[in-house]
């Protein structure tokens, strides 16, 4: 499997991360490698194998539907690049 | 007073030899001595840790201290930690003051312990050598030139170069016990969900585990003591009483199966590093153990199941960072997209930016079920082998890694290369088993890791097995010149 610069455009575009057009072909190289590396798993027969997801099979615990967190907002806003009366600003989206 | 253990130095503590406040100023100047060169820490908290130092000091008069404190540690800077920068050795987080503890900080300062800094690493922990850091390689302070091993390179040396007795890491594919191995100490992943992820920043969910350095399996059973345990904040911690790690320490091994697989041993291995685990297989021989020959079929699997599983998590988690809540943010971004774009583009480094994009590669509409899928099928074809390997024996060994440290960018160009480093420890993380390394003697003057696997749960077993062999021999007490 090798990737050519239009595929990582895209998959850069899929992951809202900016890359530098003058480092595609290395891009496109590295991860040309690591998907030739990793293509060995296809030749494995795991027909009847259930995917494991969780090393001890755990399953997502459950807890009593009740409020347990104070109001931490001004807190955590504190580290927040911008914001504004309690919220969040960003660039204009609705014109 | 550098060269002491923790065990040692609490006695000194307890009994009045030294003061805490005495001993957080010695690693402070030791740190300022010797850190410029080795860049193993990111901060420096030197009035917080003398404050801590001299509440601790105030705790051991009062008679109720515990055997951490008054210790001073060095904190992998990926855990958070309140009002004290957290940046995961990545300039998206270079700004980033935690507003909370992660609960294994809570629980080591709760201890008593002095934290007195956040060491560097590779940025997000993505890296076996430490070079991936926003804040620069951290050197192996055996041989300079030399990398300390990854991600958790900058707590390895720090413990390596005496500058603080006891460390924090996180071990995904082997960032514990891979970097413990290169810098000659004592380094343990306990088994997935023994110690809380909450506050300790994701790579790969099911993967990643937090754990300790130290020079001996005897320091490592009081630090993994006070750091496990059920957390209801992580949803994946697991619910269960934590052993006593230090009670079963003088264990005798006779009768002790070690199982040895083949595929440890094969093609890939240095031949010094080699010799040297020889050689700590016959002392255990000596101790009373039996040797027994396995096979784990799938091994060879691992690090490319490994790099589906962990960049597809990471691309994942690290979607967070997006230049709106916390963080990194792009300077004048001319729309929503342009915002993220940029601040992502701009805040991570290289090895981030590439696994972020194999996982949303392999997690893409088309793909997830020839990769994700078919990685996490292996998955349980790897975890298998070591159940049928445990019904048989009560321990693993092999070597960490296949070579002793290596030379900084010596790796770095190639991907590939850098993840073969990890080839004997990933397939404990797929598995989510406890392992440690520890110090079994040294191959061109560089140190040489011994690689312990233990069934779930098992870490006690571990650090019996571990400590045993330091008291038969002193390759955890030898320390890098200079230091």
């Amino acid at each position: 499997m090798s990737l050519d610069a239009a595929e990582i455009k895209k998959i850069a575009h899929l992951a809202r991360l900016g890359i530098n057009a003058d480092d595609i072909p290395e891009y496109s190289r590295n991860l040309s490698d690591i998907l030739a590396f990793v293509e060995q798993l296809n030749a494995v027969d795991t027909a009847g194998v259930e995917p494991l997801a969780h090393p001890l099979e755990a399953t997502q615990r459950l807890r009593p539907d009740a409020v347990s967190e104070t109001d931490n907002r001004d807190n955590f806003q504190k580290v927040a690049p911008e914001t504004e009366s309690g919220l969040y600003l960003v660039p204009q989206v609705i014109e | 007073m550098h060269q002491k253990t923790l065990v040692e130095l609490s006695a000194d503590l307890h009994k009045g030899r030294c003061s805490s406040v005495e001993l957080t100023r010695a690693c402070l100047d030791r740190i300022s001595k010797y850190d410029g060169e080795l860049n193993s820490f990111v901060t420096v908290v030197e009035q917080q840790a003398l404050a801590a130092a001299q509440a601790a000091d105030a705790r051991i008069k009062a008679g109720t201290a515990g055997p951490l404190t008054g210790i001073p540690f060095a904190h992998k800077d990926i855990f958070c930690t309140l009002g004290v920068k957290t940046s995961c050795g990545s300039k998206m987080l270079d700004n980033f003051i935690a507003p909370y503890d992660a609960t294994v900080t809570r629980k080591l300062l709760e201890a008593g312990a002095v934290m007195v800094g956040k060491t560097n690493m590779d940025e997000f922990a993505m890296g076996s050598s430490n070079e991936t850091s926003f804040y620069g390689a951290v050197k192996n302070p055996w041989d300079a030139a030399t990398v300390p091993g990854g991600s958790s390179g900058g707590s390895a040396a720090a413990v390596a170069a005496r500058l603080v007795p006891a460390s924090t890491g996180t071990d995904t594919g082997g960032s514990i016990r891979q970097p413990a191995a290169l810098c000659g100490i004592t380094g343990i992943k306990p088994t997935y969900g023994r110690v809380s992820r909450y506050g300790m920043i994701a790579f790969a969910s099911s993967l990643d585990q937090g754990g300790a350095f130290t020079r001996t399996a005897e320091d490592a059973a009081v630090m993994l003591g006070a750091m496990a345990g059920f957390d209801p904040h992580d949803s994946t911690s697991v619910d269960r009483p934590v052993d006593d790690y230090t009670g079963g320490l003088n264990t005798p091994l006779q009768g002790l199966k070690i199982g040895l697989p083949k595929e440890y041993f094969g093609e890939g291995l240095d031949a010094g590093v080699a010799a040297a685990i020889e050689a700590s297989l016959d002392e255990y021989r000596k101790l009373g153990a039996t040797l027994v020959d396995i096979s784990l079929p799938n091994t060879h699997l691992s690090v490319p199941a490994y790099y589906v599983v962990a960049p597809a998590e990471c691309s994942s988690n690290l979607s967070r960072f997006d230049g709106v809540r916390f963080g990194y943010r792009a300077s004048e971004p001319k729309d929503l997209e342009d915002l993220y774009t940029r601040s992502r583009g701009e805040g991570f480094g290289d090895e981030v930016k590439r696994r972020i994009l194999v996982g949303t590669y392999a997690l893409s509409a088309g793909y997830y079920d020839a990769y994700y899928l078919q990685a996490q099928k292996v998955r349980r074809l790897i975890r298998d082998d070591f159940l049928s390997a445990f019904g048989q024996v009560d321990v693993i060994m092999g070597p960490t890694a296949p070579s002793v440290a290596f030379r900084l960018g010596e790796k770095a160009d190639d991907p590939v290369s850098m993840y073969l480093s990890d080839t004997y420890t990933i397939a404990v993380n797929l598995a989510g088993l406890p392992a440690m390394s520890i110090p079994a003697g040294f191959s061109g003057g560089l140190p040489v890791g011994l690689h312990v696997v233990g069934n779930y749960f098992e870490e006690a077993r571990l650090l019996n097995v571990g400590h045993q062999l330091q008291q038969a021999t002193d390759w955890h007490t030898h320390s890098p010149q200079g230091f």
